[in-house]
């Protein structure tokens, strides 16, 4: 029975679930040392990231519009990377999804349902071209991805910053675009929140009536859809049996017959128009239109961290896109109520992909502990 | 006449301003790459230099001191990069992401520690100063505000920038270091049969680079601005990388590239302050889908440094 | 004739042992060298002969034992040691820099410099010169090692150690990409070499080559020492059965040959490599069924493109394939192996052949996973995957018998094995076996050449592309030499004159 004990515990600690606990274990031991280092008491900061995140439902409930867009642009990179592609262009195909969103929000007239697959099919087809965008001139040209993206993401950027600007879709000088037609919105109850029998319902259940006075929306149940289907395709059908040889080995890929070239583009559609979906659901259930945007909002990139912690599978990607939306929300509160910088959230985040990227020294630490723990 | 000589001087300018704080990072880019690691967190090194050196040069009110200490800054980060990179066997790109994080997590912190909670510096007493300031102005060998003035007038940082850009060709091509670094980022396992330490050659490459490119930021927050924010370096570390790419690895293709990124810059500020009916955001993407089209059909077989990426293990030896 | 000087012992390695973990990679292996000697190192791939002259040469550190140069016991912590004790390593894969010049590659590590690093290569090239022509190396310094030839590259290896003042010289696996006529030259620089006073330590596993230039020879089998031998006392024979444990009979066991019709033609095939030179130059060949055509040749004439261009990896330049009369130049890789029933075992298995993080039922699949029963819609039918997994790895005999083992856990005979089970067992055509022996042991090797043979047997067509002369020799039915990517003569294997095709892979006419 203790042999099976040991033998369990090895195969945990060497398996990629094992070696991402583990980071993210130290990824908050490092956050809680900094912060003790910069004055204030980690056990302090833990418990008002803690109560941040789950001590009313309000919370809970923005965790889940936190992570949303991270969890779907999560699975954007993991689906690349399971193809051997390094999709740093989720951040531009979110704003292509979010600007084709926006405008077949406003533009169209349409019955809810109608409205909302439209909005989210065109986005997702505009992000799908600008992802295989990237795709295309890897398998055509050979240039590498990364970069390409990392053009495709600021001509997204300027290319959203002009369409606010046009006088068709957005009013002049306030910088943002008009708001999604209120068929186009995918937020839970939004007409009868704001009934008379919606405001007397908030005011008298308390738990529920803090959920609805968030922006609560249907895109987490769509991310987790998204998620199964992702596993789905990448473990289950022919598609992704091609496209997980490819890239775990092109070279062998390519001599059994499959067509890496083909499979490159349709790798990257799918990620971008996963990317383009996450931009779609955060219009349509959170901001309602775009804006002019100064700086990378960075959905992209934390989608990449998502990915790497989420060991690029998709209920990896569910899962560490909760904790990053958790510590992302959870951590703001901290700068309210004792003054710590909240990110130190974004350390921690940074710790935990650096450890997730070297297995070989969690092993280190670990046999080292273990002599120890012998002696 | 004089107006457009004028105006050209503008757009020079204001290029040179725009180009040099990638230069720097751009060259960081170089000496990594060449020794045959990825640096996607130069972002990040950036970042964190630009906030390091606005940060000194604030409290210590010497703008000088607070760029060699942004360059420092930057090391320290590259030498995480090459701990993970080099030592245990990490992938580069995860890691270069880590580094962002890092980079401007750490950045932040600190500024929000050391200004008040703000996540911007306050405005530094001295910016570089700007060396040739004593040959402009009324009575002198220039006019202020003519072509000369427009062109040469030109922080500190901008002269270094070019001149590294000398020292990092010369030390590459020229030198036995240099020599080296090329044969570790070629073919690691050559070098190494010849007694050549891989993994010291690699550790001071990335944490040169990590240098360089806190030096870029520098070059952001205290010569181009007066002051860190959160936005100023927003994917100047990802342009920088771009370059050194477009720049096929080199420290004088990369240099061209930052002044074609900073000549768009250039011609978008300039523009606008005229007032021309185009579109600034238009403007601004052009070097972007220039970069792709150039990457696309003119530079067509770059060769990357044939050992970049891999990971040089001699454990169990 | 002979330059040994048996009054110095310049290498002596006394009962050293070289762990990988648990894994004994040398066993107590002595070894000693004479000033002038040339010592040869026999072993089976695998046996452990890299790995100890790695210890000489400081990249490993023996786990025990002793080793002592010129009766200095000596600690050789790494390769600057070594190099500082007159040792110098010209490795099976060149270490040459491919962008650098001759003499860059060559002072790496010891550069001549003036003053603050600033390096002075006029000097050095002007030393490079003297030392190429002292020994007869025929190298300008001034050449860039990637429009060299390989021959050319093997001296500038020599050379570097030279450079560096060597006396002893340690060459792995030196005649592998050689013409016969490079390694007439190469023989010459040894001689050369132990007329002035070096040591030479030559690995190999060809038994020729030993009997014509070492002095001695030492014999490792699976990490242990068997013996050392004077060379001109013993027959090949010996020496094989001294290096595998048993005695072999070099030839494959086959069947008479029951020659079908043709059912493969190439005609006047041209392919472009890399570099856009042409490296399959108006070739000429035709398979029938029911035999093993064997190409042999050098490294590097053509081998690779010609089969790239079978297999559709590659595009044809010019010429034609035809199979049973059908045109199928160009046709996409996939159409070679599902339309036309093509199969082809890779010359580098790890690279070309698997999927290494795939288990073994993922590429036993990797041709056929879009057909039923394995796929079905889209969908992958898992049962039947590995339901066919476990009957290829009873038939086939791959260990262990666990379809859920990723390819990068089994042995390289193993790994052979599963190729070997996707491309035969759908019963193919033609099947191209390129290299498919390199790297393993003896026992897979029967394997392989058994499972050639076989298909054969059943009428089969089966193309074999080696460097390894013996192996075209011993398996063929006939024999075509590859030479400049042409084919320069084509002969019965059976009373064959092995010189007479040495002569036609170096481009002479019989």
């Amino acid at each position: 029975m203790k042999l099976n004990g040991e033998v369990l515990k090895r195969k945990f600690l060497n398996g990629s679930l094992g070696l991402t606990l583990i980071s993210i274990v130290l990824g908050f031991l490092l956050g809680a040392i900094i912060l003790l280092v910069a004055g204030f008491n980690p056990l302090e900061a833990y418990w008002v990231i803690l109560k941040g995140i789950f001590s009313r439902s309000k919370y809970i409930s923005y965790v889940i519009i936190y992570a949303t867009p991270l969890i779907i642009t999560g699975l954007s990179v993991a689906f690349a990377l399971r193809t051997g592609l390094f999709n740093i262009g989720a951040e531009g195909q979110y704003i292509m999804g979010a600007i084709m969103a926006a405008a077949a929000g406003y533009f169209f007239k349409l019955p809810l349902i109608l409205h909302v697959t439209l909005a989210v099919g065109l986005a997702v087809i505009v992000a799908a071209i600008w992802g295989g965008l990237a795709g295309y001139i890897k398998a055509r040209f050979g240039v590498h991805e990364v970069i390409s993206t990392i053009m495709l993401n600021w001509i997204a950027l300027y290319f959203s910053n002009f369409v606010v600007t046009l006088k068709v879709f957005g009013s002049q000088g306030t910088g943002k675009s008009y708001a999604i037609q209120s068929t186009a919105r995918i937020n839970l109850l939004s007409d009868w929140k704001i009934s008379e029998a919606g405001i007397e319902f908030i005011r008298s259940h308390k738990v529920l009536g803090d959920i609805l006075k968030t922006p609560i929306n249907a895109g987490i149940i769509f991310a987790i859809l998204l998620a199964v289907l992702v596993w789905y395709i990448l473990n289950k059908t022919t598609l992704g049996y091609e496209l997980r040889a490819v890239g775990f080995n092109p070279h062998a890929a390519e001599a059994g017959g499959i067509n890496v070239k083909k499979s490159m583009v349709i790798s990257m559609l799918i990620s971008g128009g996963l990317a383009g979906a996450a931009g779609a659901f955060q219009v349509l259930g959170v901001s309602h239109r775009i804006a002019k945007l100064a700086a990378m909002e960075g959905y992209g990139f934390d989608g990449i961290a998502v990915s790497l912690i989420g060991n690029n599978t998709g209920p990896g990607s569910v899962f560490a896109g909760l904790l990053f939306g958790a510590l992302k929300y959870g951590g703001s509160k901290i700068q309210d109520a004792m003054q710590a910088p909240t990110e130190v959230i974004n350390i921690m985040i940074g710790t935990i992909i650096l450890f997730v990227a070297m297995p070989k020294l969690i092993r280190l630490i670990l046999t080292i502990l273990e002599r120890r723990a012998k002696n | 006449m004089e107006a457009i000589i004028k105006d050209m001087g503008f757009i020079i300018g204001t290029t040179l301003m725009y180009s040099t704080p990638l230069m720097f990072t751009s060259l960081g880019g170089v000496i990594t790459e060449r020794s045959g690691v990825v640096n996607i967190g130069l972002e990040g090194m950036m970042f964190f230099g630009a906030f390091v050196g606005a940060t000194v040069a604030y409290y210590s009110q010497s703008p000088w001191l607070g760029f060699v200490c942004a360059g420092l800054g930057g090391a320290l980060l590259g030498l995480i990069h090459a701990i993970a990179c080099v030592s245990f066997a990490a992938e580069q790109i995860v890691s270069g992401i880590a580094i962002n994080f890092l980079g401007s997590g750490f950045a932040l912190f600190l500024s929000r520690l050391f200004f008040d909670g703000a996540t911007q510096t306050l405005t530094i007493p001295k910016k570089i100063p700007l060396p040739f300031s004593f040959l402009f102005g009324e009575g002198k060998l220039f006019q202020s505000a003519g072509f000369m003035d427009l062109v040469f007038n030109r922080f500190a940082t901008v002269y270094l920038a070019f001149f590294l850009v000398a020292v990092v060709w010369f030390v590459l091509y020229k030198t036995k270091i240099g020599m080296r670094v090329q044969a570790v980022g070629e073919h690691p396992e050559a070098a190494d049969t010849l007694g050549i330490n891989v993994y010291r050659i690699r550790y001071g490459a990335v944490m040169t680079s990590g240098f360089f490119a806190g030096l870029g930021g520098a070059a952001m927050s205290i010569a181009v601005v007066s002051r860190f924010s959160n936005t100023l370096i927003s994917g100047h570390g990802f342009i920088a990388l771009a370059a050194m790419i477009f720049g096929k690895w080199k420290p004088q293709g990369a240099m061209l590239a930052c002044l074609l990124f900073g000549g768009a810059k250039g011609v978008e500020i300039y523009l606008g302050a005229k007032g021309f009916p185009v579109p600034s955001s238009l403007l601004a993407m052009l070097p972007y889908i220039l970069t792709i089209i150039v990457l696309v059909g003119v530079v067509g077989k770059t060769t990357p440094p044939a050992a970049i990426g891999r990971i040089f293990d001699k454990s169990g030896k | 004739m002979t330059a040994i000087d048996f009054s110095q012992k310049i290498v002596e390695m006394i009962d050293v042992v070289k762990k990988f973990g648990d894994f004994v990679a040398n066993d107590r292996i002595n070894l000693t060298v004479h000033k002038g000697e040339v010592h040869s190192l026999l072993g089976e791939n695998g046996a452990g002969k890299t790995t100890l002259v790695n210890c000489l040469y400081g990249l490993y550190r023996p786990t025990q034992g002793r080793i002592r140069i010129k009766g200095q016991e000596v600690e050789i912590s790494d390769p600057n040691a070594a190099i500082q004790l007159g040792i110098g390593m010209v490795h099976q894969h060149f270490m040459l820099v491919d962008t650098f010049t001759v003499t860059q590659n060559i002072i790496l590590g010891r550069e001549t410099t003036k003053m603050m690093g600033v390096l002075d290569i006029a000097r050095a090239e002007k030393k490079v010169a003297e030392i190429s022509e002292r020994y007869g190396l025929a190298i300008n310094p001034r050449d860039k090692i990637q429009d060299i030839s390989v021959g050319s590259q093997q001296r500038v290896e020599i050379l570097k150690a030279l450079y560096r003042g060597a006396e002893i010289l340690i060459l792995d696996e030196p005649t592998a990409v050689l013409t016969p006529q490079e390694i007439q030259e190469l023989v010459m620089i040894i001689r050369n070499l132990t007329q002035e006073g070096k040591s030479i330590i030559i690995i190999t596993h060809k038994l020729h080559e030993i009997k014509q230039v070492a002095d001695y020879c030492t014999i490792i089998r699976r990490g242990k020492f068997i013996d050392t031998v004077e060379v001109d006392k013993v027959t090949e024979q010996e020496l094989a059965s001294m290096m595998v444990g048993r005695e072999v009979s070099f030839a494959v066991e086959k069947k008479a040959q029951q020659k079908g019709e043709q059912i493969l033609a190439i005609q006047d095939l041209v392919v472009k490599d890399n570099r856009g030179i042409a490296a399959v130059n108006g070739l000429n060949l035709t398979l029938h069924k029911g035999e093993i055509l064997g190409i042999a040749g050098v490294d590097g004439n053509g081998q690779s493109e010609l089969v790239e261009a079978l297999t559709g990896l590659r595009k044809v330049a010019g010429g034609s394939i035809t199979l049973r009369g059908k045109e199928i130049t160009g046709s996409k890789p996939k159409e070679v192996i599902n339309r036309w029933n093509i199969r082809t075992i890779p010359e580098d298995r790890q690279k070309r052949g698997l999927v290494m993080e795939f288990d073994v039922a993922e590429n036993l699949i990797l041709e056929t996973y879009h057909d039923t029963p394995f796929s079905v819609r889209g969908m992958l039918n898992r049962d039947k995957i590995y339901a066919y997994a476990d009957h290829c790895t009873q038939v086939y005999d791959i260990r262990p018998t666990n379809p859920y083992l990723t390819a990068k856990s089994l042995s390289g005979g193993n790994q052979q094995k599963v190729i070997i089970a996707r491309e035969v067992s759908n019963d193919p055509e033609v099947l191209i076996a390129s290299q498919p022996t390199r790297g393993l042991d003896v026992g897979a090797i029967e394997y392989v050449h058994t499972a050639l043979v076989n298909q054969r047997d059943r009428g089969k067509a089966v193309l074999l592309i080696s460097f390894e002369l013996d192996e075209v020799m011993n398996v063929s039915d006939r024999i075509a030499v590859i030479f400049e990517g042409k084919i320069v003569g084509i002969v019965d294997a059976i009373g064959v004159d092995e010189n007479e095709i040495g002569l036609m892979m170096a481009g002479g006419t019989p």
